[in-house]
Parts: structure tokens; C-alpha cells; sequence
């Protein structure tokens, strides 16, 4: 049948650009978005943490919390560079589309800048102010962190909510005119996509974080030192694991009028069907659906809010404005099943604790939130998968093709093998550094002192 | 003022100040580079980490802004700068992702081996980038990027202008990068690294002024519009600028550390400035004037509120960053 051209299709008579620089945004893009989550959601739990040492006089409160300022300077300057390269990229991979809504789609990420700059001075504050400035006063120096990464979020979600639901312009003899910038700005996509990101940000660090002091749970380190590292993080990860399906759910109701392409590879559906089944995995092979299991009912239910509504079908989508579907597909369900899980596990979590019985004593449940770490960054690839190439062909919807946004430039593959090796290099090196971080705090050295100053040296010395 | 003309200057004010802050934290690596074996450099290292590490990545969202407010406010000629600059530029962008990761990575290193490779990515990266994005400037001011579509992606760039560019661009930063170290220095009490960074900061002042003259022969061959408009208009400029260089090099000389930091800013701002009111009306030489590569008026208009918000939160903060970081209490290393 038809869906499987629109695959072929994507891969002949594309300009050179095209394909070095879509791997290059995956790789640039899906690495720096993780250093994203921890640079908005990491400051707020810092804060929860380091607000517990001062006023409730907790010493190990405040042992977590300078120690995670420090995790936090490694894990935001990889996150700045990494966001740079993006910056660059706009212009270096996509040309056609800078050239012509340049303007239309700047403006958040203008915002955006101003937001990073403030994270970044107070971040600078905040890290060299431990015993600099007075404790309550630096406490505060979090605060301006907190919000710019919910503004800085808001205003990437803007670019990305107006690539999906373009507005503030028009087309006249296939000229850009009439730009309204703070119309593109604030368009109708952007409200639940910040939430959702904004929340999934938490996710991420709030499971990744309780994951660490899980697995030093696991090893026997059951001190209370261990026990608040693990909690305070999972609180978080807890109440926006619990918001997520609410929110997705809202965001994807509005997908039927706005993206039914997007929409009908979500749910696999081909045709459209009254009702709708939910289509539980599956794969479209030669233009069939194979090992799917089908749920009647469920899938009007959950994308319409009815019992009869469908889910408009890929046949009513011309084959040339059609996503590539089991990427699509595979992606969005990998997010939502994920999600639920991580959901289902925190609803266990909190019930047995209410019922007396504290699952941070079971090995199993240990090793479950270790892996709730990677689960969630594996949900966080998968949505924005799931959100990007369910938009394709488009770069921006229905307005200018992707084809139409590369440059002609074949030499960007060397520019994927590099940023390769670099962006491996750059995980190799931060892994080993957050490692003998840890190490060292195991040993008992808190203040990680320069490798070259003089402390250092007569430690090792007196190691010798 | 035209609001193209308002949207510019916030522009370049990002250029100057990117110049200026980030520079000087680039600056730092060429000092981190030659600073010696890892006992004799000890000291000097640990200076470059106290100095930069509260500041860098402040310094650096600079960039961020001049990138923005740029394919903002003229994105055709953003779209054609990044495609025919493609390689200056990423060479930059390597040096930019390498310095940064390198300098969190060795300032938190587990053994001294682990922060040897780390501090020389970090120096050697601190080179690159400032040499790169003076290549690409230089290829703007030459007249060598077209107002559309992808230029020569060789020749734009391996040129007289551009290497003179990339060079001065390295200079100017170690020498700010220089004479804030001494200062640092000097406030923590640390004679002997005071003595040693003044010698070679007065080595790359002198050495950089030399570079400078030297560009002005081929830049009239080379670069003659930006030739023209440095000769003319913005001779004042450029006067101010090896007035106060000398200036500066001089107040290192009688140990003046503290005034020599505001006129070395001055000098690099002038140079700076000069290049800026010198190639004006183009936005690229030759090719695209700023008022024809303007982007919508209404973007034009949003943007300059979004400056207006910037100079009205960023500003006081940043000031306040610069107060601790430049006051005595800060002075000690401390860890």
C-alpha cells in the first residue's frame, strides 16, 4: 500500500544536506537534551535540598546539596556547550529555514538567551558562594535558577510549538509578510508542550538522581545520608511522573484537529476506523499492520475523549505529507509505556509506605529505581522522537518542507563522524569525572580540592 | 536612530562585550598552556580555575546573544555567513565545546594525570576558538560573504585578512586575559605568580601591538572598504586603542595592576569598535548594508524589548557577579 512510498520517497532527490544533517540533529539535539533536563529541573531540587539543611538544621542535608552543586557545574558546562553547537547548527544545517523565518521564529529564542544568561550568573554565584556569602542569602541565589528554567523552557517549547503550529505570518507570491512575532511567539501549541517538557525535565533528573543513591542502596550503603539523597529527588520525580499522563493526554487530544498525520501514526491507524481500537505495539509491514494488539474502543476513547469519535487515517493523508510511521509509532508508544510504568511505580512506592512497609528495604524495588534513572531519559528520547519525526516531511507544518529548510552541502557527514567522536569523548570524560567524584566523597574528602593546588599535592604525598 | 540601526548596535554591543569578557576567559588558556610542568604551573593553573570559574559561562552566553539577536534581526545574512563560514565557524565551535567540558572536567579531576589532558584540551581549545571567529570576521570585513546563499567556503577565509584577524584575536584576548590574571594575583597576595604574569603579559601586549601594525599593510590591498573606514571614520578609534594599550602596558610596568584592567578593556573595545564603525553602513562588506538585510520591523521592534528586558535583569546581575568576583572577599582561592 501507499504508507511505505512516503518512506522511499524521503530518500531520493533530497538535497545533500539533508540526511548528515538530520543524524547531526538527533545526535546534537538527543544529547543536549538531557544536560537540558538537569540544568531546569536540577536547580529546584538542589534548592528543596539545601532549604532542608538550613532550616531544618540538617547536616546532611547540606552535605547533599553542596555536593550536587558541584555534579551540577560538570553536568551544566557540557550543557552549555552542547547548546551552542545548536545554536551554530540552525544555521550551519538549515539555512533555508533561518534565511526565510529567521524572523518569524527568533523572538523566544532572544527570551530564551536572557534566560540562560541569568541562570548562567547565578549559577556562577551559587557554586562559588558556599562559605562566601551568608547561608540564607546564597540559599536564594537558586531562586533566579528555578525560574529562568521555566522560562527558558517555555521559549524553546515556543519555537518548537510554532514549527507544529505555525502562525504570526503569511505567504503572499512566496514572500514571508505580515510578521507578528509575539503572535509566533505565543501560539496555541506552545502551552502543553512546555508543560509536558517542563515536567518531563523533573522526570528525568528526579529519576536519575534517586537512581544513584538506589544503587548505593543496593551495595549496602543504607545510611540516612543515602535514604534523603534518594527521597528529596524522588518526591519530584514522583509528582511529575503523576502529572505526565494528565498532561500528555491534553497535549495529544489536540493532535486530531491540529496534526492528524502525526496523530494516525501515533496510533498506527491506517484507516479510519469508528471507533478507533488502540493499537498496542506493531509494525507496518508491506503496507500492513503485523503483530499489533488491537483494544477496541480504547483509541477513540483516548485521542478523541469519545467512544465513537475515530482516529482520522493515514489514507485520508496524501502519501507525500505522510511521517514516517513505525518510527512514529514505535517512539510515541515507548514514551506513554514507559511513562505509565514509571507512574504505576511511584503509586506502589508511596501506598506501601502508607501502609507501613518501606520498599527502599527491597532489592527489588532498589533495583527497579535504578533503572528508573535510564528509563526516563529513554521515555524523554522517545517523546521528542516521537514529536519530530511525527511532524515530518515538514520542518514547519504544512508551511516548508525539510527538503526545503537543508543546505546542498554533502561535506556535513564529516561533521556527524566528528561531533561523533567529540560527543562520545565528551560522555567518556564526564562519566570518569562524576565517578572519582563519587569515589572521593566515599573517601571522605568533601571539598574536592584543584588537582593542582597545594592540598592535593601533599595528599598525595602523603599517600606515597 | 532607524530601528535597524538600534537592533545593530545592540548587536555589536554583544560583539564588544563577547569580545571583551569572553575574550578574556579565552585568553586565560594561552597562559594555562605555557604556564610549565605540572609543579611549577600549579599555582599559575589554580589562579586560571579561581578566576574563570564563576564567570565563563556568563561570559559565554554573550555569544548565544550575538548569535540570536543576529539571525533575529538579519537572518539571510546569518543563513549565508554560517554557510559560507562553515569551517572557521566550526572549528570555533570545537575549540568553544572543548574548552568549556575541559575546564569543568579538570577543575573536578580525580588524579593529576586525568587533569594534565584535561588542562591541555582546555588551553589548547582557549586558542582555537578566538583564532577562528577572527578568521570569520575577518572574511565579513573583506568583503567576502555573500548577502545570500553559500560563498567560497576556502577562499572566503584563507586570506591575508583573515589570518591577521585570527591573529589579533588571539593577542588581544591574552593580553586582557593577562593583565585580569595579574590582578587576580595580586589581590590574593601571590607576588612570585604576580611577577611571572606580568612578564609575559607585557611580552603578548607588545607582541600584539606589532601584529596589529603589521595587519595594516595587507588590509589596504586585502581589505580596502574596512581599509577606507578605519583611515577615516574610525581613526579616533584606533588611536584610543594604542593610546590605551600603551597606556596599559605601562601601568603593568609600575605595577598599577588595578587601573591597567580599564584600559586594557579600553583598548580592545576601541579596536573592536573600530572594526564595527568601520566597515558601517555593511553589514557584510560590500554585499548587504544593515538596513537592506533587516529582518521584519514588527521582529525588529519585539527584539529591542527583549534588549531593553535584558539591560533592565541581566545587567544588575551581572554586576553583581562581577562585584564578588572582583572584591577581596573573593580573592581567596579557597576550594
Amino acid at each position: 500500500m501507499e504508507p511505505l512510498l512516503a518512506l522511499t520517497s524521503l530518500v531520493t532527490d533530497d538535497p545533500a544536506g539533508l540526511l548528515p544533517a538530520r543524524q547531526q540533529m538527533a545526535l546534537s539535539l538527543g544529547w543536549h537534551i538531557v544536560l537540558a533536563c538537569f540544568g531546569v529541573a536540577f536547580p529546584t531540587i538542589i534548592f528543596a535540598m539545601h532549604w532542608r539543611g538550613i532550616y531544618r538544621d540538617d547536616p546532611d542535608a547540606l552535605v547533599l546539596a553542596k555536593r550536587w552543586s558541584k555534579v551540577s557545574a560538570v553536568l551544566f558546562a557540557i550543557g552549555a556547550v552542547s547548546g551552542t553547537v545548536l545554536s551554530f547548527e540552525f544555521g550551519l544545517l538549515w539555512p533555508g529555514l533561518m534565511s526565510r523565518f529567521g524572523d518569524v521564529l527568533g523572538l523566544p529564542f532572544a527570551f530564551e538567551g536572557l534566560a540562560f544568561f541569568l541562570e548562567a550568573i547565578f549559577l556562577g554565584i551559587y557554586l562559588y558562594g558556599w562559605g562566601r556569602i551568608p547561608p540564607k542569602q546564597h540559599l536564594l541565589m537558586l531562586v533566579p535558577m528555578g525560574i529562568t528554567g521555566v522560562v527558558g523552557t517555555f521559549c524553546v517549547l515556543a519555537v518548537n510549538g510554532w514549527m507544529n503550529n505555525p502562525t504570526g505570518f503569511r505567504i503572499e507570491g512566496g514572500e514571508v509578510v505580515d510578521v507578528q512575532p509575539w503572535v509566533a511567539f505565543l501560539n496555541d501549541g506552545v502551552w502543553m508542550q512546555f508543560l509536558h517538557m517542563w515536567v518531563a525535565a523533573f522526570m528525568v533528573a528526579g529519576f536519575a538522581i534517586s537512581a544513584v543513591y538506589a544503587a548505593g542502596m543496593l551495595r549496602g550503603r543504607r545510611d540516612r545520608h543515602h535514604r534523603l539523597g534518594f527521597t528529596v529527588p524522588f518526591v519530584f520525580a514522583t509528582v511529575a511522573a503523576l502529572l505526565q499522563p494528565v498532561i500528555g493526554h491534553l497535549l495529544g487530544s489536540r493532535l486530531a484537529s491540529t496534526q492528524p498525520a502525526k496523530l494516525a501514526a501515533f496510533e498506527l491507524a491506517l484507516e479510519t476506523e469508528s471507533p478507533s481500537p488502540l493499537r498496542l505495539g506493531g509494525l507496518l509491514v508491506d503496507g500492513e499492520v503485523r503483530y499489533a494488539l488491537d483494544i477496541p474502543y480504547l483509541g477513540s476513547l483516548i485521542a478523541r475523549n469519545s467512544f465513537t469519535e475515530p482516529v482520522q487515517g493515514l489514507d485520508t493523508i496524501p502519501v507525500d505529507e505522510q511521517p514516517p510511521v513505525n518510527i512514529t509509532h514505535l517512539a510515541f508508544q515507548s514514551m506513554v509505556g514507559i511513562g505509565t510504568l514509571l507512574a504505576l511505580a511511584v503509586v506502589l512506592f508511596w501506598l506501601a509506605r502508607w501502609r507501613g512497609h518501606d520498599l527502599l528495604g527491597n532489592r527489588w524495588f532498589l533495583r527497579g529505581a535504578v533503572l528508573a534513572g535510564p528509563l526516563a531519559v529513554v521515555a524523554l528520547e522517545a517523546g521528542w522522537i516521537a514529536t519530530e519525526v511525527g511532524r515530518q516531511p515538514w520542518v514547519v507544518y504544512g508551511v516548508m518542507r525539510t527538503t526545503e529548510a537543508a543546505g546542498d552541502n554533502p561535506g556535513l557527514w564529516w561533521l556527524l563522524g566528528i561531533s561523533t567522536v567529540v560527543y562520545t569523548a565528551m560522555t567518556v570524560g564526564a562519566v570518569v569525572v562524576l565517578r572519582s567524584m563519587a569515589r572521593r566523597w566515599r573517601e571522605g574528602e568533601e571539598d574536592l580540592p584543584s588537582p593542582y593546588g597545594p592540598e592535593r599535592e601533599s595528599l598525595e604525598g602523603a599517600d606515597a | 536612530m532607524s530601528l535597524e540601526l538600534a537592533v545593530a548596535a545592540a548587536l555589536f554591543t554583544g560583539v564588544i562585550a563577547y569580545a571583551l569578557l569572553g575574550g578574556a576567559d579565552f585568553g586565560s588558556g594561552f597562559y594555562d598552556l605555557t604556564a610549565g610542568g605540572s609543579r611549577r604551573g600549579a599555582e599559575l593553573r589554580t589562579q586560571v580555575d579561581h578566576s574563570l570559574g564563576p564567570v565563563w559561562e556568563a561570559n559565554h552566553v554573550w555569544l548565544i546573544y550575538v548569535l540570536v539577536v543576529w539571525w533575529t534581526g538579519f537572518p539571510a545574512s546569518f543563513a549565508s555567513t554560517m554557510s559560507t563560514l562553515i569551517f572557521p565557524m566550526l572549528f570555533a565551535l570545537l575549540g568553544i565545546v572543548l574548552r568549556g567540558a575541559a575546564f569543568a572536567f579538570r577543575k573536578y579531576s580525580g588524579s593529576l594525570r586525568q587533569a594534565q589532558l584535561f588542562g591541555a584540551v582546555f588551553a589548547a581549545s582557549s586558542l582555537i576558538t578566538p583564532f577562528f571567529l577572527g578568521a570569520a570576521a575577518g572574511a565579513i570585513a573583506s568583503g567576502r560573504v555573500p548577502a545570500e546563499g553559500r560563498g567560497d567556503v576556502w577562499g572566503s577565509w584563507l586570506t591575508a585578512t583573515s589570518f591577521f584577524g585570527g591573529a589579533i584575536a588571539v593577542g588581544t584576548c591574552a593580553f586582557l586575559a593577562g593583565v585580569f590574571l595579574v590582578a587576580d594575583a595580586a589581590r590574593a597576595g601571590r607576588t612570585h605568580l604576580v611577577a611571572q604574569l606580568r612578564a609575559r603579559t607585557l611580552g603578548v601586549g607588545a607582541v600584539t601591538g606589532l601584529v596589529v601594525f603589521a595587519a595594516l599593510v595587507p588590509l589596504h590591498e586585502d581589505a580596502p572598504t574596512l581599509w577606507a573606514g578605519l583611515s577615516g571614520r574610525a581613526l579616533p578609534l584606533v588611536l584610543l586603542s594604542a593610546a590605551a594599550g600603551a597606556a596599559t602596558l605601562w601601568l603593568l610596568w609600575v605595577g598599577r595592576h588595578s587601573v591597567a584592567r580599564l584600559t586594557a578593556l579600553v583598548a580592545v573595545a576601541a579596536v573592536v569598535s573600530g572594526w564595527g564603525i568601520g566597515q558601517y553602513p555593511w553589514l557584510l562588506v560590500d554585499e548587504v548594508t544593515l538596513t537592506d538585510a533587516a529582518g521584519a520591523p514588527a521582529t525588529l521592534a519585539a527584539l529591542l524589548v527583549a534588549v531593553g528586558i535584558a539591560g533592565a535583569v541581566v545587567l544588575p546581575a551581572l554586576a553583581y557577579l562581577f562585584s564578588l568576583t572582583q572584591s577581596e572577599k573573593w580573592a581567596d582561592a579557597g576550594h
